[in-house]
């Protein structure tokens, strides 16, 4: 009897694995694979938006004609995006480190005020003219190093909130005897604290990456001007460049998904672990 | 003499200096600056003041406040759907069926892909006479199917489709963390009591599982009310203004060079985001203290 | 077209591989299929004749989402070195007197008609630009396939046209076809209705400047918003009207797909690029009225190339703009695209063989009165959301009187940011 109901617990598990499969197939994989195959098809066949077998496959081709188009823009793209992605998640991960580690370990007055002022960050919308004004001020417009500070600016706020509820898990007695032992606070941050962070720290590079290689509408703001373009914005505007060459348009977004599916495939289980540390204690 | 130095804190309150300073300049400014400029008719060098007239320009055509609604609908659909489809598929997904780790996996990829890809991807899908979805529909089922896109009762919830599409596994990876953090006790307790699956769904998973709910409803609340990138790849807004929401609105008037007038609309984002996020924010902590 | 294509980019490459004295200009033009190979052939053809200098060609959306783009890029000061863009009132917009160089010094200037130059002068008597493409009217392409299986004549009145849409759609052809997922193509039926109001009201254009005449005011400049409105009640579009575009359209009306398509006539170039066999199917007649008396084609000035202010190389630039104001660059423009309507510099001159629209397209202009210009041309007043509304009213979200009068609204926020009096 009890090998019966194990043996049909057991089916139940298959069977629920395998709709769910099937489900999840259909649903959230076919839209890849359309992709593909857009990519891959010649013109025509690829105007046809068809979701069919490619009949010809001109995988090289394609990519080499999106490679060149408009004098190697997509090159440019990439290396902007790659540029961007990196100086704004390295300070941002330094700077919102700092700001969480203080926020965590000491209570003034202020942490209210600090407090308030990240929340605000994750809400209120960005006034966009007023920024670009502030930027054009300050001689940042339609720059590289000003763009990054923007991602800086406005991911702050999520990174802040991680590593505050990150580090108020790491005991007080670390620090206290790193200072008793002579360190300075630079040092404790950088020496006993950072180290420790090392999950968190994973988290936040990996879904700071993300968001900021896949950032589209502050580029479409921030960042006018051929030499400033970002793979996004690259994307967006051969929507009209490619209007009936949707082969070369789908295969730009086979490439720009790439990079997204590099740091998915290395860093999936930090991300889930990281995310919801962070997400459950709030 | 009394030794009162003050100890070095190692908290140093510089810390918060370098972060402070770009937040400031990059963030806090421009939003205080724009309560200014949404009062003048501004072409980015001069600036001359003309009271609320951009408020009483912005409110008296229709479409605009027709895009509040807008924005509301597609906040609201959006969040809830991947809400309520993330606890479920969440409670599925740590449930013992085989293949856990790579539907996991499937569930999340979309939340990393480009956001422009997926709405070029998903217009060519549903393109109404070539798209694959209509196509399928007419071929398996005989039925016609409608202009997803460009239908104008129907563009608005076919963009919100898509980002749910996109953001369900970011929901469901929240929640599964949520789920597990369940004490197995309490489902133990409960099924020595007679409780059915869904019983033990509703009085045990469903309450433990609010932070978890809190976390997702407000991320998901926040992004469907500011951003247009997933509605301006897919129809631009249209047709006509059909989906069109304050957010693209306001990129539509910098574009056209109102830059006073973008600059209100962005204040009246602001206001609507607050009206609606702090009072449930509210609302929720209250919750979680009576909880 | 492919082979022009090849040796613009062998040519790019290699001079830019080559020469460190090489100069790239950057060159933003419409997404129109015949703009890219127009441009390209002319930019090949300068860079053979000319040693180290070479293009980069970028594409812009057209209509209004591309005004938007031209009018950002000239804000923030992030302009290709050369633009395509129209003449008349949407090139007042652009500030031309602080945006663009002028060319009033370019040895060719005496070649451009000073019909022309009017179009793309500032009030201090500089002009800006230079003709690119031939002038063009706006009305309804027609395949001729269909009329002749139908026994149908060019229609001269409204009704006319209606009850020849209605024919052929029930002989199993698209009656109307309409290309919504290309915005801009939407407005056809107002824009190239004008001739038809200035007919009734001849000082339309003066009044509607001084903010005295509006669409929802005026039966004849209503008639453009009611006829969108009526090809799609009677059912009369195309399947997918919501999302086909632009190159949808013009492929459909020379196949024979569908039997009409309001356009302006520079798409016959892409027709002659892209489907050469489906050429003399296609003809074209300006939009009737509601009496067959005056019946005569709204015409648009040509797009003209101009010069941005901010281009690092003023020189090459205006060098090569001038060069545009020549016969040899319109016969690389026949070459490259065919013949769509006459040029408006002098010395160029159409060749005997002329692709069937062209030739029908030619009479309006030979004829005295055949023709009038388009409001964009007479007036500087025109606001950036006619198209989405003219969306609306043809997929019917909204009625013609609505969409009129919300667009005579819109159209003061440009009134009053132009500064022009009486808008206040």
């Amino acid at each position: 009897m009890n090998r019966d109901i194990a043996k049909s617990r057991q089916r139940r598990r298959i069977a629920a694995g395998v709709l769910t499969m099937t489900a999840f197939l259909a649903v959230f994989v076919t839209p890849f694979i359309f992709i593909l195959f857009q990519a891959v098809k010649d013109r025509r066949a690829a105007n046809r938006l068809e979701f069919s077998w490619p009949e010809s496959w001109h995988f090289w081709e394609n990519l080499v004609a999106v490679i060149e188009a408009r004098n190697y823009i997509v090159l440019l793209a990439f290396f902007n995006s790659t540029i961007i992605t990196v100086a704004s998640v390295t300070l941002l991960v330094i700077f919102a480190a700092m700001v969480g580690y203080v926020l965590s370990r000491r209570r003034t007055r202020f942490n209210g005020i600090v407090m308030a002022l990240v929340l605000a960050g994750l809400m209120i919308p960005p006034a966009v003219v007023p920024t670009i004004w502030v930027l054009q001020g300050l001689g940042l417009f339609k720059t590289i190093h000003g763009f990054v500070l923007i991602q800086v600016a406005y991911g702050l706020s999520f990174s802040i909130l991680l590593f505050r509820a990150f580090i108020a898990t790491i005991p007080r007695e670390l620090d206290e005897a790193a200072i008793i032992d002579g360190a300075k606070p630079l040092q404790v941050f950088f020496k006993v604290v950072l180290p420790l962070l090392k999950p968190v720290v994973v988290t936040n590079i990996v879904v700071q990456s993300v968001t900021i290689f896949n950032d589209f509408v502050n580029a479409l703001y921030y960042m006018p001007g051929r030499e400033n373009v970002t793979v996004q914005l690259t994307l967006f505007n051969f929507q009209s460049q490619f209007s009936s060459q949707y082969n070369l348009l789908f295969m730009n977004i086979l490439l720009i998904t790439i990079p997204p599916l590099l740091v998915f495939i290395f860093f999936n289980r930090q991300i889930v672990a990281g995310m919801t540390a962070g997400a459950i204690k709030g | 003499m009394q030794q009162k130095r003050k100890r070095r804190s190692p908290y140093p309150t510089w810390f918060f200096l370098p972060a402070a300073i770009i937040y400031g300049t990059l963030f806090l400014v421009p939003n205080i600056a724009s309560l200014w400029f949404s009062l003048t008719r501004w072409d980015l060098f001069t600036a001359e003041f003309i009271g609320l007239a951009n408020f009483r320009q912005f409110f008296s055509e229709p479409f605009l406040v027709k895009s509040i609604l807008n924005t509301i609908i597609y906040a609201v659909v959006t969040s809830g759907l991947k809400t309520v489809l993330g606890l479920l598929l969440a409670v599925l997904l740590v449930s013992p069926i085989i293949w856990r780790g790579a539907l996991r996996t499937i569930v999340f990829f979309p939340v990393m892909v480009s956001t422009i890809g997926v709405g070029i991807a998903f217009t060519a899908l549903m393109h109404p006479t070539r798209g694959a979805i209509n196509v399928a529909l007419e071929n398996a089922f005989g039925i016609i199917g409608p202009g997803w896109l460009t239908d104008p009762s129907l563009a608005l919830l076919s963009v919100a489709f898509v980002d749910i599409w996109k953001g369900v596994g970011l929901a469901t990876v929240i929640y599964m963390a949520g789920v597990v953090s369940i004490p197995q006790d309490y489902y133990e307790a409960s099924r020595i009591d007679g409780a059915t699956k869904v019983q033990q769904f509703w009085r045990i998973t469903l309450p433990l599982v609010w932070p978890a709910t809190i976390t997702v409803v407000t991320l998901s609340l926040i992004s469907g009310l500011r951003y247009f990138e997933l509605i301006w790849a897919m129809t631009g807004g249209g047709p006509g203004f059909a989906s069109d929401v304050v957010a693209s609105m306001i990129y539509k008037q910098y574009q056209a060079g109102f830059y006073g007038l973008a600059t209100a609309g962005n204040v009246v984002l602001f206001i609507l985001i607050a009206l609606i996020v702090l009072p449930m924010t509210w609302w929720f902590n209250r919750r979680e203290v009576e909880a | 077209m492919t082979n022009l294509r090849i040796l613009a980019t062998a040519s790019t490459i290699a001079l830019l591989a080559g020469g460190a004295s090489s100069q790239t200009l950057s060159v933003l033009i419409d997404e129109a299929p015949e703009s890219a190979a127009m441009m390209e052939a002319l930019t090949a053809a300068y860079s053979a004749a000319n040693d180290g200098v070479s293009f980069d060609i970028e594409i812009r959306p057209g209509g209004g989402a591309g005004d938007n783009v031209v009018k950002t890029r000239l804000a923030t000061q992030e302009m290709a070195d050369i633009f395509g863009y129209n003449t008349g009132s949407l090139f007042q917009a652009l500030n031309p007197t602080n945006t663009l160089l002028p060319l009033n010094d370019i040895p060719n200037a005496g070649n451009v008609l000073d019909s022309f130059k009017t179009v793309v002068s500032d009030a201090d008597g500089n002009f800006y630009g230079v003709p690119f493409r031939a002038a063009m009217g706006g009305g309804i392409f027609y395949n001729r396939a269909i009329y002749d299986e139908l026994g149908l004549s060019v229609p001269l009145t409204w009704d006319d046209f209606i009850a020849n849409a209605q024919a052929a759609q029930e002989a199993g052809y698209t009656g109307v076809i309409q290309t919504y997922g290309s915005t801009w193509t939407s407005q056809l039926f107002v824009l190239g209705d004008f001739f038809n109001v200035l007919a009734a009201e001849p000082d339309f254009a003066e009044r509607y400047t001084a903010n005295d005449a509006k669409y929802a005011t005026s039966p004849a400049a209503m008639r453009g918003f009611e006829m969108a409105q009526q090809v799609h009640d009677l059912g009369l579009l195309n399947r997918d009207f919501g999302a086909a575009t632009f190159e949808d359209g013009m492929e459909m009306v020379a196949t024979g797909e569908g039997a009409h398509y309001p356009m302006l006539t520079f798409a016959i170039g892409q027709v002659a690029t892209n489907l050469p066999d489906d050429l003399p199917n296609l003809g074209f007649f300006a939009i009737p009225g509601t009496e067959a008396e005056p019946n005569g084609l709204t015409t648009w000035m040509l797009d003209a190339v101009y010069v941005a202010a901010t281009t690092q190389h003023p020189e090459i630039a205006t060098d090569f703009v001038n060069w545009l104001a020549t016969p040899e660059a319109c016969d690389i423009i026949t070459e490259a695209v065919g013949v769509t309507g006459p040029y408006l510099v002098s010395g160029c001159e159409l060749p005997d063989d002329i692709p069937q629209a062209v030739a029908d397209m030619m009479p309006y202009f030979e004829t005295e009165g055949g023709t009038a210009p388009a409001l964009e041309f007479l007036s500087p007043v025109k606001g950036p959301n006619l198209e989405h509304f003219l969306v609306e009213v043809g997929t019917g979200i909204r009625s013609a009187a609505d969409a009129a009068a919300l667009y005579d609204q819109d159209v003061e926020k440009q009134a009053q940011q132009l500064g022009l009096p009486g808008w206040n």
